[in-house]
């Protein structure tokens, strides 16, 4: 297999890896996994959840006797990022989930990443310390102050080897800007701002500066009843650090260049996929909305994810996408109930994979999907305690809309909507995917053969 | 650029002699649904109004961005109280709070029916001594590491 060119000949076999995560039944509500991310590399993976907690694995060296088994990843980190705050102001109380999470791209030997909650964006630093200096002059091995009546000579401390440690420190907190509810950040391929969108604004901020930032965007209307759409998601090219798109709650896509002008609220290109008006209903507008927005790894393309597909636009073409994929189309038959029990606002997120040849998202059921963008082929995986044993296949999962069920089939009624994959992230450059089930990481990994 | 990596495509190979069969009946299926391919979700739509007469006309109009932009922010716009919140496209309403007093008494009791076995001297600074940060409830119960990291 010619790596670059996608397997077009050859089908991957995806087995599992790796789970984190209890299993109580009553697992808190802290623990649900609220956003996954590799970094540039691969070697760590952050993950994020409804407490406000960061835990960082790493991968291990890959060891030369365990060919079989490619590195696992180990807790590296972990830390409390965001605490639960009051808005004494508005007397609300603002969530300390963590709603997403960027690395930084590595520039020495400490990692940096940007978590952020509903209102505020940290930059947080992790680094490692395996030295620490003995024989201070003033104090004591614990740390007391020496009486100076004591000391009679003069020392150096030396720094001698300790057990590795770990730690996180906030380096940066981007307070007070977003009056809305933060749904993104991205870092800008000039490693030295980003930005954060909410639903009516986004702020460009510099790394170094914490008490200003720059509104590029701003939706909001003079006469709030005029009302029409909300930001849903936003991203940064990955090249060109003077582009970047976000998407709407009316199914659209707007791609900003900030040399046009320092606000950009007139974009340079707009994405919209015409809809027949016979087709319209009740929830035409709702199913639409996009959840999320990704450029692909060459900047050619955006994926975009609304309820029921995903769809991959190429930049030059505004008028309609170039594929369109179904994700779980049978839901169309269920939306009355999807609405009534509030999933219908689910916001399901997609990725690429390296090479920008298969995208994935994830469904209910603890179900997830993979597209071929070349082969046009797809299959359905589900990440399950059942299916949990080191380097099991993982079996393709079907659901039947009618009729005759067969054996391994699922039927749409018996569908598990409080099991749902809204997070998943793929390692950079290589066939290992991280899968957040509610409370529970799952690492699948590609057969090595 | 494409970066050099190999990539994956779906696991079907074995599966999908099995399955031909049965993906032509379901061809044919679809065929059929494509033709009447409008009618799941208007169908769906009619039973919703069935269930909610009073659902506004315009869905996606003002009232429901309102509504979802609602969650963490002051309003001085009033809302016909006859319209549930859920009617006009909003997810679980925020619980607002008269004011701080107000916040901390609800999580003390929420606190205080998680934790039965707390001890109520610890909750309570009455005023006997200048209460320390230690002696203050905290908000979260506790801090406990991501069950992730165990």
């Amino acid at each position: 297999m010619i790596p670059g060119l996608g397997a077009l000949t050859q089908d991957t076999l995806w087995c599992f890896s790796q789970l984190k995560g209890t299993v109580e039944i009553g697992a808190t509500e802290a623990d649900i996994i609220s956003t996954v991310e590799f970094n540039h590399t691969g070697e760590l993976l952050a993950t994020g959840d409804k407490g406000g907690r960061v835990v960082i694995f790493q991968r291990e060296q890959e060891s030369k006797n365990q060919v079989h088994r490619r590195g696992e990843y180990n807790v590296y980190s972990t830390f409390q990022s965001h605490e639960p705050e009051f808005d004494y102001l508005k007397s609300l109380e603002i969530e300390e989930k963590i709603n997403k999470i960027r690395w930084l791209p590595q520039q020495n030997a400490a990692y940096f990443l940007l978590s952020t909650n509903d209102k505020t964006v940290k930059l947080w630093k992790v680094s490692e310390r395996d030295k620490r200096p003995e024989g201070y002059n003033l104090k004591d091995e614990e740390g007391r102050l020496r009486d100076p009546a004591t000391i009679t000579t003069l020392r150096v401390p030396v720094l001698r080897p300790m057990d590795l440690m770990v730690e996180a420190t906030p380096r940066r907190v981007f307070a007070n800007a977003h009056t809305y509810h933060i749904n993104s950040i991205s870092v800008n391929s000039d490693y030295e701002t980003y930005m954060s969108a909410d639903d009516l604004r986004i702020n460009l901020w510099n790394f170094e500066i914490t008490n200003q930032s720059f509104n590029i965007v701003d939706i909001k209307p003079a006469n709030m009843e005029e009302l029409t759409e909300v930001i849903t998601a936003a991203e940064f090219h990955p090249h060109h650090c003077n582009t970047f798109v976000y998407s709407s709650s009316k199914g659209t896509i707007r791609l900003c260049d900030m040399r046009a002008s320092a606000l950009c609220d007139r974009h340079t290109k707009f994405f919209e996929e015409p809809e027949d008006p016979s087709n319209r209903s009740f929830f035409s507008e709702i199913i639409s909305s996009i959840s999320d927005v990704k450029f692909s790894h060459s900047g050619r393309c955006i994926m975009t994810r609304d309820y029921l597909t995903v769809k991959v636009w190429d930049l030059n073409m505004e008028n309609r996408p170039v594929e369109t994929y179904q994700v779980h189309d049978y839901l169309r038959s269920k939306l009355c109930s999807l609405y009534e029990n509030d999933c219908i606002f689910d916001k399901f997120e997609c990725v690429w994979n390296g090479s920008d040849s298969v995208i994935m998202t994830g469904s209910y059921n603890n179900f997830f999907r993979m597209f071929d963008r070349n082969t046009k082929r797809d299959v359905t995986l589900e990440a399950s305690r059942e299916n949990s044993k080191p380097r099991a296949i993982l079996k393709p999962r079907k659901v039947c809309v009618g009729g005759k069920r067969r054996k391994d089939e699922i039927s749409v009624d018996s569908l598990d909507f409080s099991k749902k994959i809204l997070h998943t992230a793929w390692h950079p450059s290589e066939n290992i995917i991280a899968v957040a089930a509610t409370n529970n990481l799952y690492i699948f990994q590609d057969k090595v053969n | 650029m494409d970066r050099a990596t190999h990539c994956p495509g779906p696991s079907m190979s074995q599966k999908q002699e099995e399955e031909n069969p049965t993906e032509e009946t379901g061809e044919e299926k679809q065929d059929t649904q494509e033709k009447e391919g409008v009618l799941p979700e208007k169908a769906e739509e009619a039973k919703l109004k069935a269930k909610y007469p009073s659902l506004g006309q315009k869905p996606g109009g003002s009232d429901f961005l309102m509504k979802r932009l609602q969650k963490g922010v002051w309003s001085t716009i009033s809302y016909p109280l006859t319209l549930e919140p859920k009617a006009l496209g909003m997810r679980s309403v925020e619980q607002k709070y008269f004011d701080s007093g107000d916040y901390n008494m609800a999580k003390a009791k929420m606190k205080n029916k998680q934790l039965p076995s707390a001890g109520p001297d610890k909750n309570l600074v009455t005023g006997d001594h200048i209460p320390t940060p230690q002696d203050l409830p905290q908000r979260k119960s506790s801090l406990v590491t991501s069950k992730l990291a165990g």
